[in-house]
C-alpha cells in the first residue's frame, strides 16, 4: 500500500490557545487572568505559555483564538502605543490601547480567529476592562474569554460584585479560572495572574497544586 | 456535558421561502437547562421551560420533568419528539416490570431502560436524559444517560444547552450533605443563571422533590427567580 506519511496530526494542525482568560476591574485597577494551554488539536504544544501580553507599562491584553494571530496583533499593538505614548508625551489610555486592537480585530476579522480582552490602568479613568471581540469595542466591569469561558458564566454572574478588594478580585480571578480549567479540555496548566494599579503591576503564577480545590466527582 | 448544540445558527438545509416563517422547516427542541441533585432523603430536579422550534419558542411552559412512575422522574433534553417516544417507551416498560416483581421499582433499574433505548438507536436519536427519583433500597439517586447512550449515576448533574455555562457555578457550589431547602436554593440559582446566558433556556423554572413520602412540585415564575448582581 502507498501511503505518503504526513506525520503526527498536530504537525498539521493550527495551534491555537483553546483558553480561558479573564479580566476584572476593581477600585484602583484591573487584575488579570489567563490559563496556559496552547493546544494542537489534541496535543498540548506548550504548557506554560503565558497569554497575558505586555502593550504598555500599565497595559496589559489576553490572547485567545489562533495563537499566531493574538501574538501578532498584540505585537503590532504594542509598537503602534510605543509610538503614540512617544507622540503624546505621557501614557497611553486604556481605550486608545482597546481601540488600536479593535481597528486591527475589525479590519481583518475575516481572515483572524483571535479574540483579545484589553485592560489596565490610567490616570483618567483608573481601572478599565475593554473587550474587542469580532471587532467591537466594549468597556464592562469584567470580562471573560476563550472556550473555557462558557463553563463559568454561570460562576462569574453569581459571584462577582462590583467594587470588590483588590485581594477579593484576585481570588475571584483565580477560582474562575480553577473551575474552567477543570472542565473545558483545551485550558490546564497554571494560572497568571496580573494586577495592575497606580503604583504598579505585579505578576504571579500559581501552579496547579496551588490552585483552590473545588467539587470534584 | 452538554447534550445538544444550541441551534443558533441556520443550517440552511431546506431552500428559503417568504411564504412561510423558516421555524416550519426546524426541528422541534428542547434547547434546554436540565439539572437534578441528590439530598439525604430524596433528589430535586429542575428544568426550565423553552421549547424552540429555530428562533420561535413553540412552548414557553414546558414541563420538561416527566414522570415515569410514582417515584421516579426524568429531566429531558435533545430533541423533544425523541425524548417524548423514549420516556413514553420507558413508562410502559417500567410499568409492565413493576406488575410483575409486585414492587415499586429501581430508579436503577428505569435508568438502565433508557440507557438501552438511547444506547441501540443512539444513530437515530438526540436525547439527553437524567432520570432521578427514590427507591427503598438506595434512597434518592440520580443517573445521568447523555447523548450516545452512557449510564453514570452522580450526586449532581445538569444537561441540555445551558448547562455548559453553569458548570462552574455547580462545582463551587455544591457540597455533600446539603439539605432539601439548600438543594432547592442550589437548582433554582443555577438555572436562573444558566436561562439568563442560554438563548434556548428560559421562561419558569419548574421543581420536583422526590422523597419517601411522594413528589412536591413547583414552579418559580420569571419575576420570582433568584437575582444576580450582573453588569
Amino acid at each position: 500500500m502507498l501511503e505518503e506519511f504526513t506525520g503526527p496530526d498536530w504537525l498539521s494542525e493550527e495551534v491555537k490557545t483553546g483558553t480561558t482568560i479573564i479580566a476584572v476591574e476593581f477600585d484602583g485597577g484591573v487584575v488579570l487572568g489567563s490559563d496556559s494551554r496552547v493546544s494542537a488539536g489534541a496535543s498540548v504544544v506548550n504548557r506554560v505559555m503565558n497569554k497575558l501580553s505586555l502593550l504598555h507599562d500599565k497595559i496589559y491584553c489576553a490572547l485567545s483564538g489562533s495563537a499566531a494571530d493574538a501574538q501578532t496583533i498584540a505585537e503590532i499593538v504594542n509598537y503602534q502605543l510605543d509610538v503614540h505614548s512617544v507622540e503624546l508625551g505621557e501614557d497611553p489610555l486604556v481605550r486608545s490601547a482597546a481601540t488600536l486592537v479593535k481597528n486591527i480585530s475589525y479590519k481583518y476579522k475575516e481572515e483572524l480567529s483571535a479574540h483579545l480582552i484589553v485592560a489596565g490602568w490610567d490616570r483618567r479613568g483608573g481601572g478599565q476592562v475593554f473587550v474587542t471581540l469580532n471587532g467591537l469595542l466594549s468597556k464592562q466591569p469584567f470580562a471573560v474569554g476563550g472556550s473555557g469561558s462558557s463553563y463559568i458564566y454561570g460562576f462569574v454572574d453569581a459571584e462577582f460584585r462590583k467594587s470588590m478588594s483588590r485581594r477579593e478580585s484576585q481570588e475571584f480571578v483565580v477560582n474562575a479560572l480553577t473551575l474552567a480549567m477543570s472542565r473545558d479540555g483545551s485550558s490546564g496548566g497554571v494560572a497568571y495572574l496580573v494586577t495592575i494599579d497606580e503604583t504598579g503591576t505585579e505578576e504571579k503564577c500559581i501552579l496547579g497544586n496551588e490552585l483552590p480545590k473545588f467539587f470534584d466527582q | 456535558m452538554a447534550a445538544t448544540a444550541a441551534m443558533g445558527f441556520p443550517q440552511h438545509l431546506s431552500s428559503f421561502n417568504d411564504l412561510v416563517p423558516e421555524w416550519t422547516s426546524r426541528e422541534v427542541s428542547t434547547g434546554t437547562t436540565i439539572m437534578a441533585v441528590e439530598f439525604d432523603g430524596g433528589v430535586v430536579m429542575g428544568a426550565d421551560s423553552r421549547t424552540t422550534t429555530g428562533a420561535y419558542i413553540a412552548n414557553r411552559v414546558t414541563d420538561k420533568l416527566t414522570p415515569i412512575h410514582d417515584q421516579i422522574f426524568c429531566c429531558r433534553s435533545g430533541s423533544a419528539a425523541d425524548t417524548q417516544a423514549i420516556a413514553d417507551a420507558v413508562t410502559y416498560q417500567l410499568g409492565f416490570h413493576s406488575i410483575e416483581l409486585d414492587e415499586p421499582p429501581l430508579v436503577q433499574t428505569a435508568a438502565n431502560l433508557f440507557k438501552d433505548m438511547c444506547y441501540r438507536y443512539r444513530e437515530e436519536l438526540m436525547a439527553g436524559i437524567i432520570v432521578a427519583g427514590w427507591d427503598k433500597r438506595r434512597g434518592g439517586q440520580v443517573y445521568t444517560v447523555p447523548v450516545g447512550g452512557m449510564l453514570t449515576r452522580q450526586p449532581v448533574s445538569v444537561g441540555g444547552s445551558g448547562s455548559s455555562y453553569i458548570y462552574g457555578y455547580v462545582d463551587s457550589n455544591y457540597r455533600t450533605g446539603m439539605s432539601k431547602e439548600e438543594c432547592l436554593r442550589f437548582a433554582a440559582g443555577a438555572l436562573s443563571l444558566a436561562m439568563e446566558r442560554d438563548g434556548s433556556s428560559g421562561g419558569v423554572v419548574r421543581l420536583a422533590v422526590i422523597s419517601e413520602q411522594g413528589v412536591e412540585r413547583q414552579v418559580i415564575l420569571g419575576n420570582q427567580l433568584p437575582k444576580f448582581s450582573t453588569l
